[in-house]
């Protein structure tokens, strides 16, 4: 690593540097983790400096996931973005689908129908459940809790089967369009979802029980991967963390949108403020998911699963086979998009791993001008040398699997 | 949300749209600014930092920040949350802006993100270096003159 041209921030560190004076002197060491590292989840280097098992220095290296999502938004009409707003998050799209039709809305000012919204309210929340169930079963498998994953797994799979019944698709649904859904909601889908819903408190139950009775659990993640209140308020560290500091930030409670303060649900928070309250925050968060998801099969409105604003939801297929007006709306959506008048909204929703927030700006033409993501998992790693720096490498792990951030979500 | 008035020498005009408001800011002021809706109005968190090309107007850039304020509330268990924006317009050759990092750490990222997507200079940044694209990369991506297609590396294998 002799001749980089360029300022790396890891190059200046030597990889072994012996202090001068008493030979008993503790020894530096630069340690690289990733990016290929299993427990990174993703593609994330951590560089370490060492002292003995101390971890003096971490410094993350981001952005081997970049793909410039950012970029492409402005090459796509406002229809066609929705679609790479799923590739952000890849494990709670729909939160990242629900900010940008939100977003949208609010420049187009339109009016969603009562049923689209308890639907997105519905759907948001199943994946909630999704993403929780990946960071549990991952988080507890890098600890070594091996059976977690199986378990977390079974029920993400029944999930992953319901989104597909909703929209076709396991993973990438984009089924959260501006102005209300992509299509009706299938067939007996509440049936599925609550034949789901009814089973899903005894599986946490049973998660609660396999890792709260196993001591090497409870040894690994209590008083592990402390930040103070004022430290993560000052580094922008939201969601679960930040509730299992103490702090009950939650925009579905402070700032409710899609019909949010008409559900009734808590917002666990913690004091601890270690990975093991944030575990039990998530814990809780599963519970509360599940009753909301209750409340809206049995209180889901009738109606209209889009918003019917002619010239920028999609006409009914009915419509079009007899109305000229809807067949030239469908071909004029479909080949230029809709315009969205001039102006700027800024838009943020809970997204299982915090804040998630679009800011877009149009210029009046059917392109955005500008899309910016500003999504939990990029600001909440920010603290992560907050986190590491003074604590030992083998709480490392734990410490870093409690932040729960995805690297598709950092990069974009 | 509701309007918000701010008092401060920096602010050059306030919009309300769309229940947002927007401060539209002098640049040289941004830092002390910042301090003032920190301490003065609570703004205590500091949501994202990123940039608008008005390419080819001039001045080209206009530099965006979003803070929240996260106070506790009467009862114990909620709190009060206020957004607002500011923008600052700054010139396109040489686009230089203060670094807000002494007032909210979380500025540090948002900062070299922007730098990297924009070439948008913060003064008095730690350290500004590129933190999303490899650090040997040419060009800043978001600008609007910068192509999404044909751009392509030139390969020097084999040597």
């Amino acid at each position: 690593m002799s001749n980089i041209p360029y300022d790396d921030p890891v190059a200046t560190i030597p990889a072994v540097e012996e202090k001068p004076g008493s030979p008993s002197a503790p020894r530096r060491m630069t340690l690289n983790m990733g990016p290929q590292h299993p427990s990174t989840h993703g593609v994330l280097r951590i560089v370490i400096e060492l002292e003995g098992e101390m971890i003096v220095k971490a410094i993350p290296d981001i952005g081997f996931l970049h793909t410039g999502i950012e970029k492409q938004c402005e090459f796509t009409n406002w229809a066609q973005t929705v679609t790479l707003t799923d590739r952000v998050d890849y494990l709670s799209n729909l939160a990242n689908n629900l900010v940008y039709a939100l977003t949208v809305e609010k420049l187009l000012q339109i009016e969603v129908p009562e049923r689209a919204q308890w639907m997105r309210v519905m759907l948001c929340e199943i994946d909630r459940l999704n993403s929780h169930l990946v960071w549990l079963g991952t988080h507890a498998l890098d600890i070594g809790a091996m059976s977690m994953f199986f378990y977390c797994f079974r029920e993400r799979e029944e999930i992953l089967r319901l989104k597909e019944m909703f929209s076709g698709q396991r993973m990438m649904t984009s089924y959260i369009r501006p102005g209300g859904l992509a299509l009706e909601a299938p067939r007996g889908w509440d049936k599925a979802v609550s034949k789901f819903i009814k089973q899903f408190p005894g599986r946490v139950d049973e998660y609660e029980n396999l890792l709260d009775s196993n001591p090497i659990w409870k040894i690994r993640t209590q008083g592990v991967g402390y930040v103070s209140i004022e430290d993560m308020l000052d580094l922008g560290i939201t969601g679960p963390m930040l509730r299992a500091a103490g702090i009950p930030l939650d925009v579905r409670k402070t700032e409710p949108y899609s019909s949010y303060e008409k559900f009734d649900f808590r917002v666990p928070t913690r004091t601890e403020n270690d990975v093991y309250s944030r575990y039990r925050v998530r814990l809780e968060e599963m519970r509360e998911s599940a009753k909301i998801i209750n409340q809206a099969i049995e209180g889901m409105p009738g109606g209209r699963f889009i918003a019917d604003v002619p010239n920028v939801t999609l006409p009914d297929r009915e419509k079009m086979k007899t109305q000229m007006e809807s067949l030239i709306y469908h071909f004029k959506i479909v080949t230029e998009g809709y315009r969205v008048p001039a102006g700027e909204a800024y838009q943020a929703v809970e997204s299982p791993r915090g804040e998630i927030a679009y800011y877009a700006v149009s210029d009046g033409t059917s392109k955005p001008f500008r899309l910016h993501m500003r999504t939990p998992s990029f600001a909440n790693l920010q603290g992560l040398p907050t986190m590491l720096e003074g604590t030992l490498i083998a709480d490392s792990i734990a410490a870093l699997g409690s932040m729960d951030f995805v690297l598709g979500d950092t990069d974009r | 949300m509701s309007q918000i008035n701010i008092n401060h020498p920096a602010v050059l005009e306030t919009v309300y749209a769309l229940g947002e408001t927007t401060l539209i800011a002098d640049a040289a002021q941004i830092v002390s600014l910042c301090q003032h809706l920190k301490n003065s109005e609570g703004f205590n968190r500091l949501d994202s930092i990123t940039a608008l090309d008005h390419h080819p107007a001039e001045p080209r850039f206009e530099v965006v920040y979003h803070l929240h304020s996260v106070q506790p509330a009467a009862p114990a268990s909620s709190i009060q949350v206020k957004r607002i924006r500011i923008r600052c317009r700054i010139s396109g050759t040489n686009p230089e802006i203060d670094s807000v990092f002494g007032v909210w750490r979380s500025s540090d990222w948002y900062e070299r993100e922007t730098f990297d997507m924009f070439g948008i200079g913060f003064r008095n940044h730690p350290k500004l270096i590129r933190i999303l694209l490899p650090l040997d990369w040419e060009g800043h991506p978001l600008r609007k003159d910068y192509p999404t297609h044909g751009y392509k590396y030139s390969y020097k294998g084999g040597e």
